[in-house]
């Protein structure tokens, strides 16, 4: 197996007991991206960024020095929304780096302002962690009184508030204009794009650059170290190293940050390292690579590098950094129906095929599940499939404004592709099952 | 109590200060009422409305549309169980279906003496400790039937008093001193950041 020995980046201080506090930060080389940054114009910490090819890591995956390039010149004020509305399932990297290094995201935040001209920046944090909301407001009182935060950084003239925000449990806040909508203080929703993306028109309609908590805080290691030696780090095209969760049926669940593109599916599962491999007399029966959203891979996918070109090709995504591994006592019908209640419970309600669609699918299945499967429904499914997903086609063809309703796409084309006895073995069970007249009646689809 | 009190006026105040547009203060106030009574009542949405100048029915809008706000009274303890992929893995129907026989409510349900609301609900973000619950939103891994019993037999003795009363989310308020404060950055006004017509200056 070949794991590898380099140094994590953004995860140092996990395991320093104050790491979270600015003396132990301080103490561990923080605010020291900050300094540098200061002494070089802004302009060249951006080409910093561009040359470290740092991609995004929300999900998209998107080149964050790229992303920055596209606000409009010449028009003001700019702004940072920061992505802390983390809730993919499976996913929690960024809980952790809220919670144990608050002070690293906040010298992130501070260096993309000043590389990009963003005058105030507004912190957003899922509402449900609570935890991270209180480490965060303490680092910000710290960074506050020693000078990092506000007016005139270090004496510089730099100045930018950072404002903690905080939302209410919604998982479609998590894509950007959505977050935007509902810093605004409206239902999150999100806004039509293209033509209009937030680097151009985005908070109070001004040119807003949303990034998520582990690119940012990438910032202060590459600013300190080069743009160059981050560049040198990982694969051809995603430098760097990637924060994972490997959780599901393995032995030792948790979260590891490993070099892009050496790593392996098979390494971070198996390897005692990482997840130290399945449960006593088990075996491995699916696993999704990155987050719900992600179709599922199985075996014959292990040997496939930790890196999005490679992912890319197989037919998935490494989306949110989430590994979740499935056994052979997994029943893949109710896996799937559990993916599929969340993206139909967490639907915001604007596009018709995902509103209706992601329901539809979710009463399908668990009409399934109760034994009263009808013998058209995986017909059906597919169908409901294709309206929300044309052509059912990786990566999803969209009926909808965000992707969320497509998500929901993907693990009932992974399980029918694969599973479709498990299917079967449900629909035969049906045959013997009487069906109430009320539930026939129902009106369901 | 239903209109802010006045303390969290003061709160309010200060937190609408911090946005270009007082509209963006909303959820946080809202989740400020709601600390402040367990619930969001309807005076509070209508006090919120006059502190940012929208109408009720917008505060109602974006209310309505997010999860945590519970429009109708809870127990003091809001127990939510999650049931994400990870945590239905590795049993979270057993644990809630164990959870609605010992408290004796359905999900969604406040046992009679108001000590507890429980839930099952979305994934809570602490996939790799699965099953996992939060109880007024803090964490509580890899939860057992007996780890369950055990965790509502203290809540209901008092024996948890690091868990605050639902409603409250971060103890630790974030305070921009003002002598420290960059100040909101006005959308209208259209102004260059200093930092980039003269660049550099360390310390």
């Amino acid at each position: 197996m070949t794991v590898t020995d380099a140094s994590p980046i953004i995860t140092t201080r996990f395991d320093v007991a104050d790491g979270h506090t600015i003396a132990g930060y301080e103490r561990t080389g923080g605010y020291q991206g900050l300094r540098r940054a200061l002494t070089m114009a802004p302009g060249e910490v951006h080409e910093e960024v561009k040359t470290a090819s740092l991609l995004g890591r929300g999900g998209a995956g998107f080149p964050a020095g790229i992303k920055w390039g596209f606000c409009p010149p010449g028009v003001w004020p700019r702004y940072l929304v920061v992505n802390g509305d983390e809730s993919e399932p499976g996913t929690y990297k960024d809980r952790l780096l809220m919670e144990r290094d608050p002070h690293q995201l906040i010298e992130g935040c501070l260096i993309a302002c000043y590389a990009v001209g963003l005058s105030q920046c507004f912190l957003y944090i899922r509402g449900e962690m609570a935890d991270a909301q209180e480490r965060v407001a303490a680092a910000l009182n710290e960074a506050y009184e020693a000078g990092y935060v506000g007016k005139n950084i270090l004496g510089s003239d730099l100045s930018v508030d950072i404002v903690l925000h905080w939302g209410a449990g919604a998982y479609i806040v998590g894509e950007e204009t959505a977050l935007i909508e509902s810093l605004e203080g409206n239902r999150g929703m999100p806004r039509l794009k293209p033509p209009f993306f937030p680097a151009a028109i985005g908070v109070y309609g001004k040119p807003t650059i949303v990034n998520n908590v582990e690119t940012l805080s990438n910032l202060p290691w590459i600013v300190s170290n080069g743009g160059d030696a981050f560049a040198d780090i990982g694969a051809e095209n995603s430098k760097g190293t990637r924060v994972f969760a490997v959780s599901g049926h393995v032995k030792n669940p948790g979260v590891f940050e490993v070099e892009f593109g050496v790593t392996t599916f098979r390494d971070i599962i198996f390897d005692d390292r990482y997840a130290g491999g399945l449960l006593e007399g088990r075996s491995l029966k699916a696993f999704i690579p990155g987050g719900a959203s992600a179709i599922w891979f199985f075996e014959e996918h292990l040997d496939l590098p930790l890196e999005k070109t490679a992912v890319d090709k197989a037919g998935s995504m490494l989306g949110s950094g989430a590994i979740v591994v499935m056994d052979d006592t997994t029943d893949m019908v109710r896996a799937c129906h559990n993916i599929v209640r969340f993206f139909a419970r967490e639907s915001c309600g604007k596009c018709t095929p995902c509103r209706e669609g992601t329901s539809w699918l979710e009463r399908i299945l668990a009409r399934v599940l109760a034994g009263q499967a009808r013998p058209a429904d995986l017909r059906l499914l597919r169908d409901v499939c294709d309206n929300i997903s044309p052509g059912m086609e990786w990566p999803p063809k969209m009926t909808t404004i965000c992707p969320l309703g497509p998500s929901a796409v993907s693990p009932i084309i992974s399980v029918l592709d694969r599973f479709a006895d498990e299917f079967d073995t449900y629909v035969t069970l049906s045959d013997r099952v009487t069906i109430p007249v009320t539930a026939a009646a129902g009106g369901t689809p | 109590m239903a209109r802010l009190s006045d303390e969290n006026l003061v709160v309010a105040r200060e937190i609408i200060s911090r946005y270009p547009r007082p509209k963006s203060a909303l959820i946080p106030l809202l989740h400020l009422a709601q600390e402040q009574d367990g619930w969001v009542t309807d005076e509070a949405m209508a006090h919120i409305a006059e502190l940012v100048g929208v109408t009720s029915a917008e505060v109602l809008g974006t209310c309505s549309f997010y999860e945590m706000f519970k429009r109708h009274p809870v127990g003091r303890y809001q127990v939510n169980i999650c049931h994400g992929i990870a945590c239905h893995l590795l049993g979270a129907d057993d644990l809630i279906h164990h959870a609605e026989q010992s408290l004796g409510v359905r999900e969604g349900g406040t046992t009679p003496d108001g000590a507890i609301t429980m839930e099952g609900v979305e994934c809570i973000a602490a996939c790799t400790e699965a099953p996992c619950l939060q109880v007024n939103y803090r964490y509580e891994y890899r939860v057992t039937n007996d780890d369950f019993d055990g965790l509502v037999d203290d809540l209901r003795e008092g024996r948890r008093p690091e868990i605050p009363p639902h409603g409250t989310l971060a103890r630790v308020r974030q305070h921009i001193p003002a002598a420290s404060a960059a100040g909101n950055a006005d959308p209208d006004s259209g102004s260059e950041p200093a930092w980039l017509a003269s660049p550099g200056g360390d310390e």
